[in-house]
């Protein structure tokens, strides 16, 4: 449902989806996107190969490179160092941002302290302050966590309260004219209600705590994913720092796309079913 | 305000037991104002007889939508009183069932579960809740669909489940808000026929709110009419209909046509200013 | 919120965390936080002096570059996703996947690349901001109604005055939120890329003050960046609040 209806040409009109080449709409989205995936990555390769610069490696020498690491561990123990403090990050905002949101919902007090102080925190370029967390936490796990959180909070909160404030009108007066106590409220009503905002919440949130954890490593720290990168520049072995980078952006893409599945599967039945 | 509060200290306490003339719902001198300064009802004064159903009607901005949700509970009035059942009305309460004219289904819970939703909160035990539901899934015509869930059921069928979810929880008195306004014409005269049918076994009192003369007269045993600007009482029409007809006879009978035109005759001067000046905005419904 | 009856607008509520702030400064509780008043009076310093200038104007000149350029082809970028379904089907996959990707992580192959300078920064800014403006663009432009184009057609429209004249401005308030918030994650792209580059504008003057714990200085210069990106945003907003009038009704 677009809006090229106005630009239809006779067949394959972009306004309706309509059979192409005899194809039918589904299978013709997947085969564009699985060409221009192809196309990029012919790009790549020949770019490469030009090359562009010597510090541009072409595809397959960075998929070698990334095939490579795989087989011998190094991603494995580069991820286990990145992904520690991720996961331990990413689960605490989880919790206690839904929480925060939720209290920022319900009670106007909190919701007055609140929404501006993280307005501003979400706002804020705040990773400017993660050269300072070494100050107080050193180098180790504890930093890193830090950096994570202090980046995924502001939007989990927000989304959250956002959430609950949204809850349709009309689903909370049905409630309470079904004489529905305050928790049951609560727990029936409004959090599935806001269940899909609070998910696209903890999905910014991911994604924010995943650039928490490589800034760190950038910056303070260098561990895992984020030291691959400084290292294999170091040592000018771009083939193998691409393939880190690719590591990073395709390990994030498939964990929040993950994400997203398990909110269909708990929560959200009705978005299953046709 | 010293009615209210009179009524208060005399009605605080359970008052006397009901008696079978007594009715139901009595809504006395009902003031309801918003903050701005709107005056959304004045002094509205009407009886709800028991067992019986009675119609709110009138032009868009009476108050006719307003009103059944004070009776709900659901909005305080700024002044006068509701009594149900002899006490006064201060919230919900299980004696009153709501049907709402969006429906107001989870749209993540099934049929099933919508129709069971009052029991849930009601702690009513999940073997038994849904045993409940599905007598009345069937008793509205939703045989087969427990397992759909809102977004998959045609308007007229989400109202059915809302309907069967009031029923479910075997309250006195039925409270319905435009509950046909979101369907079809052509459905909506079948639900008209079928809610009949279901209320005639049931000694069920219905407050019933909707803004077509046809409809009202059709289903009620007292139709009260509101003006607006700010709400109040015009009159109250009991329609003389001899209902052992069929649907169409009774629709073309004398005294169906005669209580259409009374109406009419009422709400046609609010018409007729509605089409020279914009609608007021800001004014309940 | 109300004191004595009266409505207190939120933004009041940061009285408190300032005064929190103060409470804690004095104490010093934590040395990296200085009181609030210390930092309020760092703020005049910071900004007037010729360090920040400098730096503000090699940011500036990034942002603004990289910013220009994300407008230009996240709007147009997301008209084509919005109104040609294969471009949307292509771009918008890819558009998905950048935009919640931690592309943080490519700017040291950026700076391998064009090293560090302007360059760099502009491709940060630009990576930062074109998907969220190129999505929400797409969100506009595919949900004008059908029945407003037709009426556009009916009365024998050209395209160009359909694009122009219904298009755009119905899709108005999703472009304008899409900008938004593309420039808060512009101005966050250029600090992040400055933080790495390390050498210059303000991420550089950020690291600067750390260095020397001139704590004071450093809570300066992001009261004095937030400040920026919080204005810009604003007056997005104010715009964004001029077409609310009829973003309900479309």
């Amino acid at each position: 449902m677009t809006g090229g209806g106005l630009a239809a040409p006779a067949a394959g009109a972009a306004g309706r989806p309509s059979a192409w080449g005899g194809w039918p709409p589904a299978t013709r989205t997947w085969l564009l996107r699985a060409g221009s995936i192809v196309a990029v990555l012919a790009l790549w390769e020949l770019g490469g190969r030009i090359p562009v610069s010597l510090t541009f490696p072409s595809f397959t020498a960075t998929a070698a490179a990334f095939a490579g690491m795989l087989a011998d561990g190094t991603f494995l123990r580069a991820y286990s160092e990145t992904g520690g403090p991720l996961l331990v990050g990413v689960g605490l905002t989880a919790i206690g941002g839904v929480a925060a949101g939720l209290v920022m919902g319900l009670s106007p007090k909190a919701e007055w302290l609140g929404v501006p102080l993280f307005v501003i925190l979400q706002a804020a370029p705040s990773a400017a302050i993660i050269p300072l967390i070494t100050f107080i936490y050193g180098i180790g796990f504890a930093a890193k966590v830090f950096a994570v959180v202090l980046l995924s909070t502001p939007v989990i909160v927000l989304n959250s309260y956002r959430g609950i404030r949204n809850t349709p009108v009309s689903l909370i007066e049905m409630s309470e004219a079904f004489l529905a106590s305050r928790w049951q409220r609560i727990w029936k009503v409004i959090l599935p209600a806001a269940s899909g905002l609070i998910f696209a919440g903890l999905r910014l949130g991911l994604a924010q705590g995943f650039t928490g954890a490589i800034l760190a490593e950038l910056l303070i720290t260098p561990t895992g994913v984020g030291d691959l990168i400084t290292f294999y520049r170091s040592q000018a072995e771009y083939d193998h720092m691409y393939a880190s980078i690719l590591s990073i952006i395709l390990v994030a893409s498939v964990s929040i796309t993950l994400l997203q599945r398990l909110e269909g599967v708990l929560f959200r039945p009705e978005l299953r079913s046709p | 305000m010293t009615d209210a509060k009179a009524a208060t200290d005399a009605t605080a306490a359970p008052g006397p037991p009901v008696g079978a003339d007594e009715p139901a719902v009595r809504v006395v001198e009902l003031t309801k104002d918003y903050p701005g300064g709107v005056r959304a009802l004045e002094g509205v004064t009407f009886d709800v007889p028991a067992g019986q159903l009675t119609t709110l009607i009138g032009p868009s901005g009476c108050g006719k939508t307003t009103t059944l949700k004070i009776v709900a509970g659901l909005i305080p009035a700024t002044a006068g009183q509701v009594i149900v059942d002899g006490r006064r009305v201060t919230g919900p309460g299980p004696e009153r069932a709501f049907v709402f004219q969006d429906f107001a289904l989870l749209p993540w819970a099934n049929v099933l579960r919508n129709v069971a939703f009052g029991l849930e909160l009601r702690g009513v035990p999940r073997a038994e809740r849904e045993a409940t539901a599905r007598e009345f899934i069937a008793k509205t015509n939703l045989t087969g669909f427990e397992h759909h869930y809102p977004h998959q059921l045609s308007g007229g069928m989400r109202q059915r489940v809302g309907l069967a979810r009031a029923l479910a929880v075997d309250a006195d008195i039925l409270l319905m808000d435009e509950p046909f306004a979101s369907v079809d014409e052509q459905i909506r005269r079948a639900f008209q026929e079928d809610l009949l049918r279901l209320l005639s076994d049931a000694r069920k009192t219905v407050m019933f709110v909707t803004h077509s003369i046809e409809e009202a007269v059709y289903v009620s045993d007292q139709i009260v009419i509101l003006t607006r600007g700010p709400g109040r009482v015009s009159n109250a029409v009991r329609p003389e209909i001899a209902r052992d007809g069929s649907p169409d006879e009774i629709r073309r009978s004398r005294g169906y046509l005669d209580a259409v035109e009374e109406i009419w005759g009422e709400l046609r001067s609010y018409v007729e200013q509605d089409m020279q000046a914009p609608q007021q905005t800001g004014v309940a419904s | 919120m109300r004191i004595a009856g009266r409505r207190v607008p939120m933004a009041f509520s940061l009285l408190v965390w300032f005064a929190l702030w103060e409470v804690i400064g004095r104490a010093e509780l934590v040395f990296l936080i200085p009181p609030f008043t210390g930092v309020l009076v760092a703020i005049g310093d910071v900004a007037t002096s010729e360090r920040f200038a400098d730096a503000a104007m090699v940011t500036l000149q990034a942002f603004g570059i990289g910013m220009g350029l994300a407008l230009t082809v996240g709007i147009g970028a997301g008209f084509l996703m919005g109104r040609v379904r294969a471009f949307g089907d292509v771009l918008g996959m890819w558009a998905n996947i950048f935009e919640s990707s931690p592309l943080t992580a490519i700017v040291p192959a950026m700076m391998a690349l064009v090293g560090f300078g302007l360059p760099t920064m502009v491709i940060t800014v630009f990576l930062f901001s074109v998907w969220v403006i190129a999505l929400d663009t797409q969100v506009g432009v595919t949900h004008v109604s059908q029945s407003l184009l037709e009426m556009g057609r009916s009365f024998g429209a050209s395209r160009r005055q359909v694009l122009l004249k219904i298009v755009l401005l119905a899709a108005l308030p999703e472009i304008l939120a899409g900008i938004r918030l593309g420039l808060i994650r512009g101005v966050k792209g250029v600090i992040i890329g400055q933080l790495l580059i390390a050498i210059v504008g303000i991420g550089y003057l950020f690291e600067r003050y750390s260095r020397s714990f001139l704590m004071a200085e450093f809570w300066a210069l992001l009261i004095l960046v937030f400040a920026f990106a919080f204005a810009a945003s604003e007056a997005i907003a104010y715009f964004e609040r001029k077409v609310a009038f009829y973003a309900t009704t479309r």
